[in-house]
Formats: C-alpha cells, structure tokens, sequence
C-alpha cells in the first residue's frame, strides 16, 4: 500500500558524476611492458632512483598472482588492455597558473562540485585535483608555502624535492607488498605529495579530487603524507568518474608517515561509478592504504565514506610503531545494486602503550555484498596494546548480503582487545514508523541510515560531513524494495 | 440510503464492514464504526480480537490486507492515501511498540515529521527557535526530562518514557484524529495520569480520540463517549462508558457469551 511501492518508485536513481569531458588526450597505447614503465618515467622527466624503483616494482608485479582471497567477484582483468598513462593535451609548456588550465576542465570540476576558485578560498581548502593521470591544478600554493607546507602533485614533487620523495617513498607501503600495489609502484603517474615541516599545524583542509576521465584508463595515482615531528595536518580526497559499459581500474596507493607527537587526519568520500543497476561498468577500486605511526605519541586517523566503483578492495591500516601511538579507522561501506566491497582495515601493534580504535559501518542494499575484513595484530613488543572494533551491518531488502571477518593475533598477554559486532535489518517497523509521522520513505530511509552512521560521519572535517551525507541518501535512493 | 452517506460525510470516521487479513489469516471480518469529531471513542476486547489490527490497518502498515469494506476520511477514501499522507491529514498512530531508532536525534523526527506535515498544508516550515520553544512547553507539559531533546528516538527509553513520547509527539502535530493502540499498557499510575493528561489536553471540538485498550483503568482518567468491545474481528457491544465498567466487572467472556 505504501513504503515499498514508494521506495521501488525510486529504484534506479542515476550517478550524477557520469559526464565525459571531451578534450583532447596524450596517451599511451594500451599494453604493459618494460617499456611503458620507461615512457611514463620519461614523459615525467624523472630522476633516475626513480625509473630504477618502477622496473624493480614491475619486475616483482610480473611474478605476482593476483588476490583471490576478497570476498568479490569479477571476469579476469586485461592488464595489457589497459591504457597506463593518459593525460589532458595540453599546450607544450603544462599550465602555471589556474589561468592556463583548460577552461573545459575547470568546467568539469565546476561541474562535479569541487571548490576551485574562489568556492576553494571560501571554504579554506587547498584542492589539488587529479584528471586522469596527471595533477591539474594545486590550489593555495602559496599561503601554504608561507607556513613551510608542502602540497603538490607527485610529479612536481619528484621534480621539486627530489631528497624528500626517495627518503618515504615505499618506506611505508613497499613497492611489492600486494599485487595492486606492485602495479601502481610500476605505472603510478601522479597524485599528492604532502609533507608538513616540524610543528607545524597545516593552516587548512588539504584536498584531492581524482576523476578518470578517459575510456580504457587505469588510474594509478599515488599519494605520500609525512607530518615531521609535532606538525598535524587534515586531508581528504574525492573520487569520481564517468559512466561507462567496461570497467576501468583504479589501483592507488597512500603513504602516511606521522613523526613523533605528529597527527594525521585523512578523510576520503569514494564515490565512483558503481556500474549500472545491473552490474555492467564500474570502477574496479583496488587500493592500498597505510599509514605507519613512526614516532612517539603520533596519531593515523583514517574516516572513509565509501559508495562508489563496481569493486572495492581496500583496507587503510596503521602501523603502530611509535610508543603511545594511536591508529584510527572510522568506514561507512555503502553497497547498492551488484556492487561489491571488501573493505576494514588493519591495526599492527609494534609498539608500548599502543592504542587502536575500528568503527565500521557496512550498508548493503539491492544484490550488494558487503564485507568487514579486519586484522588486528598486537606484536610481543606491544606491551599494553589496546583496541577496540566495532563492525555494525545494515541490510535493506532481502537480496544483499553482509560478512564479517575480523582476524585478531595476540602475542602479549597485557593487550585489551575487545569485539562487538551486529548485523540488522532495516526495520519495517522504523520505516512504518516514520511513515506514520508523515515523512516520506525516501526522507524515513535516509534519517534511519544517517542514524546508523553517525559516529563515522562526526568525524569527518565539518564542510565535507554534509557532503558524505548528502551522498549516501544519492547512493541509497530507491534501496529498500 | 441517503441518510448513510451523509453520516459518512459529516463524520471523521466512517469505517464500513471493514475486512482485513494478516498473514493470509482473516482478523476483522466486517467493523461497522462511525467517529464524529468532538467525540471519544475505546475499543476494548480481548487479546486477539482485531483491535491492533484495526489501529494498524487504519494508519496503513503494509502487512496487512484490506479485503472487503471501506473507510473514509474526513469523506475521502483512507485507503486511496499511501501511510504518510493519512498522517499528513491527520490520522496519528500511538503504537503499543514505540520503535528505536538508534542514531537519529527524536526531536530531529519530531520537527521533520510537523514539517512534512506543514508543508502537506501549505504552510512554511517551522523555524528551529519558533519549534525548540513550542516542544519545551509540550516537554514542561509532559513532565518530561531536558534529556530527551538530545537522544536517539525512543532509544534506551523505558516502556513508560516511549508512551510519554508518543503522547508528546501527538500533542506536537495536533492530529484529527488520534488512534491510541494500548499507549496505557506498561504504565506505573504516575505515568497514566500524565499520559491522560496529554489526552485530554487534545480534546475539543474538531478532533477526535479513539483509545485501544484491554483495560478500563485508562478510562477513569479519560473518559470516552463510547466504548465498543471488539470480538471475533467485528464490534459486538456499543455502548458508554458504563459498558466499560460492566466489562471490568463481567469479564469479555459475558460480552462472548451474549455475541453467541
């Protein structure tokens, strides 16, 4: 008679990111081999620690076998079908200023909601966004310079502060720990470079957008963080890509290195394309995220809000090496349609007095599998390690799914580990009981989920707490049947 | 045949051989009931008999089957109206379960929930000092703690405090017509009388109460114009409040021995 019939109504809302944007791109036939690492080192005019890290990474990926242990499914993947390296054409000289960024680009970003200009200035965030493989444009260059911050695109890292990116780069995610993350250290072609001077507090919200734009593309961005001893710094970084029938890989890698007393905040609202409502295209979101806790009384807090890409694999992990270090994970999974995702994280306790925290909140809606996948690992030197995990599942309809595997290792008889878990139904009863307030279905299912996710969205920085919201009621329109 | 369809209009109420199923299970088979505005009605009967089903069926919970019959509204067709939109024109629920809604703040769902209705009528929305000043009085009102303006919808509350909630939710959106499913089960007489308080507050003229209820107690402190006893799914004694006290001292089994 009523909730159902409404919320089938709605079934089908459309990704609102799904534009192309026509330009004119210098890419790289599709097809990996030692020379497509060359030219992707070449065209980036790299040093040569540089090239020689790449081949090692490539050579290493080729004895690799791709996962199979994640709880996804999908048709093998074509690596020498895939188009490694495709940027915006620009002309000869890249652009200096936002001035001489294509206007059609800018146009895509207006177009995707991303404060560039003076939205940027307003809302006091540095954006640096990512169009394909290269790093368009890095906003507040200046003001940050002024406080000692660096933040720009790899490339102008490697090229700028050569020292920096060979003394971290790797040091945290090896170039052959996973298969995905061997490919990105073979192939990345950009992404962001921070680094925040000791005692410094960055002055503002860093922020990355990434958008794969062109078909065929993978994107392998690569993003490495160090706040140096007392500095803090908050990041977040965005995603979103055109609809498209086949899907295209996205194998990122971030390193965060926070130094003694040194805090990293890193936010991330994922919302690539899903695929349709039948499961055909999407983002294949294969991602490694680490963040090591190097020094004494640092913090690694990783918030994500995850409703986008047909597949996500993705586990943002702290290693706690650092005495009376602290590693967070606070994970809104959203799962809707065919998508599916893998997605927790780790908590490695090397160090005393170590100290971790894992809230994740997995939704799943339509034929979706969602899964928590979680390590904590508290090492024989971890004497008076702690954690607490918290994994909460959400089904709304009949037809998704949810799994939990949280894996514990315990090697120190003084650590605390604790484990609380559920799994619920969106309640027909709470839905009934919203209707019979007044507020519509869409309205009910929307309060009920933001309700559900509230301790992760509370920590996201304020501006963009809105904008994950706003997104899960995008992703979940139409969810219950 | 005039004279019925008039009744129908003139009437809040007009519920006609009502039938209604529930897992594929026959519960009401045939309800006669007219509630005019101005009026106070209680459905009593024993456990069983069809009055929840009644309550659920008349504010549109899926699960349950109209199979015959008919309803109207204020002269519109109830079931023409999805759940929401009778909430909207001014039918209210107080549900014997209040559910929990973890996470969403209850004055959150209060607000949205006069909005919607608000804007259904085409009035703006309230404003948040005009709203915060409205239900801190209906709160004093209810003698309800500060509290319950910060936490989760029914969330940690007591059976008592859910009932309180639902009567302050009502006493928010003013409703037409109020159908009250055993919001006096559960209660300590501390608690009754501030719930019938909230009740009585309500009554006047245009709207109009229909208590569900298995006991008389309730009705010692709100006083109904009509009292039904629901048997077997069809109301088999009207009468008024003195039937209530009748049942109280013969038993539902005397109104069943008659019924047969």
């Amino acid at each position: 008679m009523s909730g159902n019939q409404d919320l089938q109504a709605l079934v089908g809302a459309k990704y609102r990111h799904g534009f192309v944007t026509d330009i004119e791109s210098d890419s790289l036939p599709p097809g990996l081999d030692e020379s497509v690492v060359a030219a992707i080192s070449q065209k980036k005019a790299e040093p040569q620690f540089l090239l020689d890290w790449r081949l090692k990474a490539f050579r290493h990926w080729r004895t690799m076998k791709e996962p199979s242990w994640a709880h996804v499914h999908y048709k093998p993947i074509d690596y020498q079908d895939i188009v490694y390296y495709s940027a915006p054409r620009a002309p000869a000289n890249a652009p200096k200023s936002l001035e001489e960024v294509d206007p059609k680009l800018l146009a895509t970003y207006e177009k995707l909601g991303i404060p560039l200009h003076e939205r940027a200035r307003l809302a006091g965030v540095a954006v640096d966004a990512v169009f394909d493989s290269v790093s368009v444009a890095t906003t507040f260059k200046e003001k940050l310079a002024t406080a000692g911050v660096i933040f720009c695109s790899f490339s102008d890292a490697v090229r700028d502060h050569p020292r920096l990116v060979q003394r971290y780069l790797g040091t945290v995610v090896p170039a052959g720990d996973n298969f995905f993350a061997a490919l990105n250290s073979a192939v990345f072609s950009d992404g962001s470079f921070v680094y925040v001077p000791p005692g410094v507090r960055c002055p503002m919200e860093l922020s990355t957008y990434f958008r794969i734009n062109a078909a065929k593309t993978g994107q392998f961005e690569r993003t490495l963080i160090i706040a140096a001893e007392g500095a803090s710094v908050s990041y977040l970084e965005g995603c979103t890509a055109p609809m498209r029938d086949e899907n295209q890989l996205h194998a990122a890698v971030v390193e965060l290195v926070a130094l003694d007393n040194a805090q990293i905040k890193y936010s991330t609202v994922q919302n690539w394309y899903p695929g349709d409502e039948n499961g055909v295209g999407g983002i294949f979101n294969f991602v490694t995220k680490r963040g090591e806790c190097r020094g004494r009384n640092s913090k690694i807090s990783w918030t994500q809000v995850e409703t986008g890409s047909a597949i996500t694999w993705k586990y943002p992990s702290c290693v706690l090496k650092g005495e009376n270090s602290i590693g967070e994970f606070y994970s809104v999974a959203v799962a809707n349609h065919y998508q599916q995702a893998d997605t927790g994280s780790k908590m490695i306790h090397i160090g005393r007095n170590t100290k971790s925290t894992i809230i994740s909140k997995g939704i799943s809606a339509g034929r979706a599998a969602n899964t928590y996948r979680g390590l904590v690992k508290i090492l024989p030197s971890a004497t008076g390690a702690r954690n607490f995990t918290q994994c909460d599942s959400l089904l709304l309809g009949p037809l998704c799914s949810a799994q939990t595997y949280p894996y514990m290792e315990v090697k120190n008889p003084t650590a605390t580990v604790e484990h609380e878990a559920s799994t619920s139904k969106i309640g027909e009863d709470q839905l009934f009981y919203c209707l019979q307030r007044g507020i519509s279905a869409e309205d009910a299912v929307n309060m009920i989920v933001s309700g559900f996710c509230k301790v992760v969205f509370k920590e996201l920085p304020m501006e963009f707490a809105v904008e994950a919201q706003n997104l899960l009621s995008v992703s979940l329109e139409g969810a219950v049947g | 045949m005039g004279d019925v369809d008039l009744l129908a209009i003139n009437s809040l109420l007009a519920i006609e051989n009502l039938s209604a199923r529930v897992a594929g299970k026959d519960i009401l088979k045939g309800v006669n009931l007219t509630v005019n505005a101005g009026e106070v009605h209680a459905i009593m009967g024993p456990n069983g008999s069809g009055k929840s089903t009644l309550a659920q069926v008349l504010a549109g919970r899926e699960d349950y089957e109209v199979t015959g019959g008919s309803v109207a509204f204020e002269g519109r067709d109830l079931f023409a109206l999805r759940a929401e939109e009778r909430a909207r024109a001014g039918l209210f629920l107080g549900f014997q379960y209040p559910v929990e809604i973890p996470g969403v703040n209850n004055v959150y769902l209060l607000k949205a929930a006069l909005n919607a209705k608000r804007k259904a009528a085409g009035e703006p929305e309230v404003d948040a000092y005009e709203f915060l000043t409205l239900i801190r009085q209906k709160m004093k009102f209810m003698q309800m703690s500060e509290s319950f303006l910060t936490r989760g919808v029914n969330e940690g509350f007591s059976g008592g405090e859910k009932k309180r909630n639902e009567i302050l939710q009502m006493l928010v959106l003013e409703p037409k017509l109020a159908i009250l499913d055993e919001t006096d089960s559960g209660l300590d007489i501390d608690a009754l009388k501030i719930v019938s308080k909230g009740v009585n507050s309500l009554r006047d003229a245009r709207r109009a109460v229909v208590l569900v209820t298995h006991y008389q107690r309730l009705l010692d402190y709100v006083v109904p114009d009509f009292v039904h006893v629901l048997s077997g799914g069809r109301i088999v004694k009207s009468g008024d409040k003195s039937l209530a006290q009748e049942l109280e001292r013969r038993g539902y089994d005397w109104v069943e021995s008659q019924d047969a």
